[in-house]
């Protein structure tokens, strides 16, 4: 068995940290998935290869890859786009960059066959400003690429020809928003776009345009060479919404005071219980676990009752929480949960693109009534004003879904740790010393 | 006035794209790789070349983080603002900076050596705190590990 059966997404890494090179990437069955696609499938049949695994998006909403690719309509002599949103700034994330650095040519190779399924015509990358270690390791696997015949002019002898592009971005969380991202490539302020029309019907420049998550992409290169039973057989997810199950594995990752923190490879549908207890190795000597973010600073707080919660997508909305990004923080009992949550909305503040005002002005406020309880400053009835905003600030009332996403951890937050609050009110201080 | 390899570099990165404009933030940072930052006149020249008008390339210049209009230090201190950080040492690291190096966020050494900004979280987080040296990650900072780190840049 290879090491490829249990962590298809990782198994190729190397040792000493450095990058997977193309011939070596060979070597372990990279690019027999585009081989296979160009060569013998049509890209229907490809689109349907995932459409099959329900291959759920992997940078946060879960929304089924196959079905977002089905929906790229036909586009004859006209420009279509494949975008890789490596735009990794949500507070806690560091897998796509675990993956990009690890393994850039399985991005790649993922990127490609996705292109084929689309008939795109160019692609690009899109890196937040921070990951230059993984924007080197793209750059120079692009360049094998493109010299070995799986990228350019005339793909694999197929008459297709696909480029695809590195674009680093300059710092703004925002550029997460995938059509935020698509005015960022195209040199503009990364302000969300109308909901209507989709980027898939009209995205780049008015073309056709597809963005995936870097993870989700990294997934296709395996569903093609294993095909869609394999996937959906590794998954140990329940019945998932939209049919079948959540299939292939996760790269989770785990920060805070644990004994091993770092990222890790595992089915999807893990319990938490078991990426904190077993990969992480619980708690470090002289901390407790007071409650765990399961998918960046934008999910709610959960609990440690409910630590055998399974980490798939359906799973952590019985627990009102969502599985986001899958990157595991878990907060202690020397960390001020008040402060922590001031930490997290005055980021969610600062990234505002400020287009719409609920988030606009809605934030700034929450971060400063949220200051004033650290520095003893705060009134009973602040705790009214911040539940407040967690009910005006909804889907309904703002232009994405960057707000909402902030008042996910201040809601949860205001529930789990209202005696924490209390605390400081009647204290007239933050009782805690983080980080000091 | 821009450089000739400014220039190139900038012709180059647009030919990446359909439209010239969109290589606007790249072209940026171009300029800021060269000069250390981008100033109005520089600005204004990169806004001619790919056919915007200078308001709009400064609307797109303020709008992301890593685009300086202003003169920074020879050296930039990135340092990790982000929870997982400030969980684990940030704000001692914050106050170490102030006390022994006279640095706070925004503000460049009085030698012009280095600058001192926040920066949201790095996806470092499994190594906290982190920071970026001129680009380069550092994890698991303590303030003696910082003192080393300042001392070595030039």
């Amino acid at each position: 068995m290879s090491l490829l059966d249990n962590h298809p997404l990782t198994g190729r890494f190397r040792s000493d940290g450095e990058a997977v090179g193309l011939a070596e990437y060979e070597r372990a069955g990279g690019y027999e998935g585009l081989r296979k696609a160009v060569k013998s499938l049509s890209p229907e049949a490809v689109t349907d290869e995932v459409f099959k695994a329900n291959l759920r998006g992997r940078g946060g909403a879960g929304f089924p890859a196959g079905i977002k690719w089905k929906a790229v309509p036909p586009h004859p002599g006209s420009a279509c786009y494949v975008v890789a949103n490596a735009d990794e700034m949500e507070p806690g994330a560091f897998k796509d960059r675990v993956l990009m650095e690890g393994d850039p040519h399985q991005l790649i190779e993922g990127m490609v066959i996705a292109a084929w399924a689309l008939q795109a015509t160019a692609g690009y990358i899109f890196v937040r400003f921070e990951y230059q270690r993984a924007a080197r390791r793209l750059e120079a696997a692009l360049a094998e690429a493109e010299r070995a015949g799986y990228l350019g002019s005339n793909v694999l002898g197929s008459g297709w020809s696909f480029d695809l592009h590195l674009h680093t971005s300059a710092g703004r969380y925002i550029c997460g928003e995938s059509s935020a991202l698509l005015n960022a490539l195209e040199g503009r302020r990364a302000i969300p776009r109308a909901k209507l029309p989709r980027p898939t019907t009209a995205g780049l420049w008015g073309h056709p345009t597809m963005v995936n998550n870097v993870e989700t992409f990294c997934n296709v290169p395996h569903i093609i060479t294993r095909g869609a039973a394999w996937f959906v057989s590794v998954g140990v997810g329940p019945p998932a919404r939209r049919g079948g199950v959540d299939g292939g594995t996760k790269v989770y990752t785990l920060s805070g005071r644990v004994n091993r923190p770092g990222w890790y490879e595992s089915p999807m549908g893990t319990p938490l219980r078991t990426l904190i207890e077993e990969h992480g190795g619980g708690m470090r000597t002289g901390y407790a676990l007071r409650a765990v973010q399961p998918g960046g600073a934008s999910t709610g707080f959960l609990a440690p009752e409910h630590l055998d919660m399974p980490m798939d997508f359906d799973s952590p909305e019985r627990f009102g929480v969502r599985l986001g990004t899958g990157t595991v923080m878990v907060h202690d009992d020397h960390t001020c949960p008040v402060g922590a949550l001031h930490n997290m909305e005055r980021f969610f503040a600062q990234e505002s693109c400020g287009w719409c005002t609920p988030c606009r002005e809605g934030l700034p406020w929450v971060e400063k009534i949220l200051l004033a309880f650290e520095e003893g400053q705060a009134r009973p009835e602040d705790l009214e004003a911040l539940a407040m905003h967690t009910r005006l600030i909804d889907l309904s009332t703002t232009f994405c879904a960057h707000a909402p996403g902030a008042m996910a951890p201040l809601e949860s937050g205001l529930a789990l740790f209202r005696d924490e609050f209390e605390r400081h009110l009647r204290e007239g201080r933050c009782p805690y010393l983080t980080g000091t | 006035m821009l450089s000739e390899a400014e220039r190139e570099e900038i012709t180059q990165e647009a030919a990446r794209y359909p439209e010239r404009r969109a290589a606007c933030i790249e072209a940026l940072k171009i300029v800021q790789r060269h000069r250390g930052f981008v100033a109005d006149e520089a600005l204004a020249e990169v806004a001619a070349l790919l056919g915007m008008s200078t308001a709009e390339l400064d609307g797109v210049a303020t709008f992301y983080n890593q685009i300086l209009r202003c003169p920074v230090g020879r050296h930039l201190l990135h340092l990790c603002d982000g929870v997982m950080c400030w969980m684990q040492g940030e704000p001692a690291l914050r106050a170490h900076l102030q006390a022994q190096h006279a640095l706070r966020p925004g503000v460049t050494s009085a030698d012009g050596r280095v600058t001192l900004l926040n920066t949201p979280c790095l996806g470092l987080c499994h190594q906290a705190p982190a920071a970026l040296v001129d680009g380069e990650p550092e994890t698991g900072l303590t303030p003696e590990r910082l003192d080393v780190l300042l001392s070595r840049l030039p």
